[in-house]
């Protein structure tokens, strides 16, 4: 049974297939930025991109992911450690306090800006209604995800720019 | 321009926060670690009789069950009455009342085994209403304090009989508010390990305040201070919340591991940490203020009752700052204030970012507009007749001086940037004919004010814009004691190795020691490396809390900053041609007067260790003299103060009475911003948490039970609750205050309530005393709908 982690083919086990996908993160992998905080799917804390959508996975198990790409927060930077501009723009704008909401509101705006990589204030605020955040307040949260937008133009336009493949 | 001002914002743990390396407590791995739950009962008041672990401990997996009977030291502790149990021994004092922790090899395992502890308990009558646990025949939550009144605290002022005597007008209300939860995002957790060379047991948890956790942890296991080391772990918030209850899961983890002589590890599931965890009080007052006809206040009377719940924890000092300043920023001559702290049988309530003044605010700030309003003036006209100012006397009797009295600073600072006089007369104030807005007066004014779209407000919507205002005595003021300590060791190639008695509690603690630091010394950011926090290696420098990170801690680093710079100045003065006082450090070199030759902060450091003298430096900053008469209420309750000030633009839907904020824009004076993105993100922070206060949170526990036990029910705010905010740093720096710093954390969390309160009147002409405020609103259902399911 194969998931991709972060650009990673991993070998899950029979045996792991029942068990949560966040303890597999975090026990099997080590890859403890995806959090537990409600256990419910209510807060966002353990927020990781499965075939680049936000999925919350406290509540799901390794099952559900077998032949799925995931993107946990520690495969966003380079693999020097450089920070993608999205996460250097959380840390220039002072959207990061205690940081255990962070990783998964990384990961919910890396995904909108995808999408969406000219979005309103607005739209911003909607995209990252579900993670919640009791330390910022949002409004610098807001002000990184806007800063790292046009990142995410520039990345659009080398997409688009691409030859079609039939 | 300073080192540190030049730094738009920093931090030192956020690299590793961004990318998910940050390891907080559930994070760190041990080799042959064990996991452990706790056991509650259904009971929320009732005699125990037995507590059968049997079943439980023959589970598979289950390595042992404690009770308070294993516990070898203390098994009560408390920081002022030490009432709180590491396990309930005699009684069940309310639902979240620990009886037994199962311990076991894996999580799941410990879980479902506490469920198999079986409590055999006599229910006694609970006492759920503060008023009536103060009656004479009430049922006693602690029967050997021989009364269910916790602590009392007054102040006596002037005469107050005369006082309402010479009014024109009383506003006599009464007001209740309501239990509120920190919901800090990380949940409480603790891993204890054995260390195998010397039995020490180092506790790695998500605590706000390690010297109290070290001292619950030494006092269950009866052992010395010094064979516990409290290690600094990322915290994931805490709000003032993770003092007592944070202290006992560490005190139960380290019990485990103590006796087992295994790491264990005990992460609260969400559920457990909202049953179990103090909350802020509740409270109940009734308020008078009287005024006369040229608008001034004459006297206030009032009384405050406050449900501390089953156990004392900060319940005395909660309520003492609430009578401290139970009038607000406003000059009153005779007052009248009594204060109850009161045991029942609810959830305990302790320490919140507030710490007894969002209580108070949400009234005051309520009562001085209705006051205006009777005398025909407006609530900006009447808080500019009665605020304090340079030299005021307060309430208590203290002169307001040797620093700053910046409230008319912030207060004409907020009402100029949201252009409040003007958006005044727009409100609605219930009318269905409302003079606001005009498509064309809406859209201008609204869109600057940073609202969304600056649409005009729709036809089934009332407009209403509120301030409030307040100010907070900095620290702990003639609560405790109150010193901090700082450890700066330059080494021999020029780095410096920092650590301060303050923790990081997410705020950026660190961060603003660090920057201090480098500014002292005019080296540069890279050069310093804040050493993990170890009770074992800083003074016991009290807890983080109060808002006394930055004054005290940085109050500290900048007084060992000038002791090494006086080391390193005289060792250096001769070959500088200059005074050892005229010695001078920047640019990470150490300047002799004018251009008498320089030497490279490095090359400095290497030179004092081959001449033996160590670059090593401690400093200690004392919070300035504070008194109290507890007689009167009298007392220089205080060293310094901060001002604050914050207005609200919002709307309230006529049909369904949803509010929904618009603007919001808040002035604080702060002595001096060290990190100001960061005296920012507190600021917002504090109004996200004061908007939840106002509207949305509310702990509900009918029988003593609560129910809202995870944060799908729990409503803490989305980004869709919050309008885009403005703050503006006002700088003073203090006198009394070693770096010019003052505080943010608090300031920021107590006034946006009332200003919700005013702008919600203003819109409807509705009046709400009781929080959360329910403005007519059906109840809302969950806003993560059926995902939480």
């Amino acid at each position: 049974m194969k998931l991709f982690v972060n650009g990673r083919e991993i070998e899950a086990p029979e045996s792991a297939m029942q068990k949560r996908i966040v303890e597999f993160l975090r026990e099997d992998l080590d890859l403890t930025g995806a959090k537990n905080a409600c256990d419910i799917g209510a807060c966002g804390a353990c927020t990781i991109l499965v075939n680049d959508e936000p999925t919350r996975i406290c509540v799901k198990r390794v099952k559900d992911f077998v032949g799925q790409r995931i993107l946990t927060i520690e495969g966003l930077a380079a693999p020097d450690g450089t920070l993608h501009p999205l996460q250097q723009a959380f840390v220039d704008c002072g959207a990061i306090q205690c940081g255990f909401c962070t990783p998964g509101m990384v990961l919910t705006a890396h995904a909108f800006l995808l999408k969406n990589p000219r979005p309103t204030r607005d739209q911003i605020r909607q995209a990252i209604f579900k993670n919640l955040c009791r330390c910022t307040g949002y409004q610098q949260i807001i002000n990184a995800i806007e800063k790292a937008a046009p990142h995410y133009q520039k990345t659009e336009a080398i997409e688009s720019a691409k030859p079609a493949i039939a | 321009m300073s080192t540190a001002t030049q730094k738009k914002c920093w931090r030192n743990d956020a690299y590793a926060k961004v990318t998910g390396k940050a390891k907080f407590t559930d994070d760190l791995k041990f080799v042959n670690v064990l996991h452990a739950a706790p056991v509650y009962s259904d009971f929320v008041h009732a005699r125990i009789k037995a507590i059968d672990t049997d079943i439980a401990e023959k589970v598979p997996g289950v390595v042992r069950v404690l009770t308070a009977k294993d516990v070898p030291g203390v098994n009560r502790f408390g920081q002022i009455i030490r009432d709180f149990r590491i396990f309930a021994d005699d009684k069940i004092r309310y639902h979240g009342d620990v009886v037994a922790i199962v311990v076991a090899e894996s999580r799941e395992i410990a879980i479902r085994a506490a469920q198999l502890v079986k409590v055999d308990a006599t229910p006694l009558p609970a006492v759920l209403d503060p008023e009536e646990a103060l009656k004479p025949d009430a049922v006693l939550v602690h029967e050997n304090h021989g009364t269910n009144l916790i602590n009392t605290h007054l102040v006596r002022r002037g005469n107050v009989e005369d006082g309402f005597k010479q009014a024109d007008f009383i506003i006599e209300e009464k007001f209740q508010t309501q239990t509120v939860e920190h919901a800090y995002m990380e949940t409480e957790a603790a891993v204890c390990v054995p260390r195998s060379t010397d039995g020490v047991l180092q506790v790695y948890g998500s605590m706000q305040h390690p010297f109290s956790t070290r001292r619950f942890v030494a006092a269950c296991l009866g052992v010395p201070l010094s064979e516990v080391e409290i290690i600094g772990t990322p915290m994931g918030g805490g709000f003032g919340g993770k003092d007592d209850t944070a202290a006992i899961v560490c005190a139960r983890t380290a019990l485990a591991a103590k006796l087992l002589n295994r790491p264990v590890k005990m992460m609260y599931r969400r559920e457990w940490s909202i049953r179990e965890s103090y909350k802020r009080h509740p409270y109940r007052v009734h308020y008078k203020m009287g005024v006369n006809k040229s608008g001034c206040i004459t006297a206030v009377q009032c009384k405050i009752i406050a449900d501390g719940g089953a156990y004392c924890s900060v319940t005395p000092w909660v309520t003492w700052r609430s009578t401290v300043q139970c009038c607000g920023p406003y000059f009153v001559e005779n007052v009248h204030c009594d204060t109850f702290g009161v045991y029942t049988n609810n959830v305990v309530a302790g320490a919140m970012r507030g710490f007894g003044s969002p209580q108070m605010n949400f009234i005051i700030e309520q009562v001085v507009e209705m006051a205006a309003e009777k005398v025909g003036i407006s609530g900006i006209e009447f808080r500019r007749r009665n605020m304090v100012r340079q030299g005021s006397i307060t309430i208590t009797g203290q002169k307001l001086d040797g620093h700053k009295v910046a409230m008319e600073q912030v207060f004409e600072t907020v009402l100029r940037e949201i252009d409040y006089e003007k958006k005044l007369k727009w409100c609605a104030h219930g009318q269905l004919e409302r003079r606001f807005p005009t498509r064309r007066e809406s859209s201008q004014p609204l869109q600057r004010a940073g609202s969304e779209t600056g649409a005009p407000i729709p036809d089934d919507e009332l407009y209403g814009i509120g301030l409030a205002m307040s100010y907070r005595g900095v620290s702990l003021g003639a609560e405790g004691v109150d010193f901090c300590a700082a450890i700066i060791n330059a080494q021999a190639d020029g780095s410096i190795l920092l650590e301060c008695g303050m923790h990081e509690n997410g705020q950026g603690a660190e961060s603003v020691m660090c920057l201090i630091c480098a500014e002292e010394l005019g080296v540069d950011l890279g050069c310093i490396r804040y050493r993990r926090s170890s009770t074992s290696s800083i003074p016991d420098s009290g807890t983080t809390v109060a808002s006394r990170a930055t004054i005290m801690g940085g109050g500290a680093v900048t007084l060992a900053a000038r002791e090494l710079k006086q080391k390193i100045a005289e060792a250096f003065c001769a070959r500088l041609h200059c005074a050892a006082n005229e010695v001078r450090f920047k640019h990470n070199f150490i300047w002799g007067k004018s251009d008498t030759g320089s030497i490279a902060f490095a090359d400095g450091m290497r030179e004092m260790w081959l001449m033996q003298k160590f670059p090593f430096a401690f400093g200690v900053f004392k919070a300035p003299r504070v008194t109290w008469d507890e007689h009167t209420g009298q007392g220089d309750a205080y060293f310094t103060w901060v001002y604050g000030c914050q207005a609200v633009e919002l709307t309230v839907n006529k049909r369904t009475g949803k509010v929904k904020l618009l603007n919001a824009v808040a002035a604080h004076d702060v002595g001096r911003a060290v990190n100001p993105e960061m005296v920012r993100g507190q600021i917002y922070g504090g109004m996200a948490m004061s908007t939840g206060y106002a509207l949305h949170e509310e702990v509900k526990a009918p029988d003593g039970k609560v129910t809202t036990l995870n944060l799908n029910n729990y409503r803490i705010p989305r980004s869709m609750d919050l309008p885009e905010m403005k703050v503006i740093i006002v700088e003073n720096p203090d006198p009394v205050s070693p770096s010019g710093a003052k505080s943010i954390g608090e300031p920021a969390n107590e006034i946006l309530a009332p200003a919700i309160a005013n702008a919600i009147y203003h819109a409807t002409g509705q009046r709400y005393f009781t929080l959360p405020i329910r403005s007519g609103a059906p109840p809302e259902p969950t806003t993560c709908g059926e995902e939480c399911k």
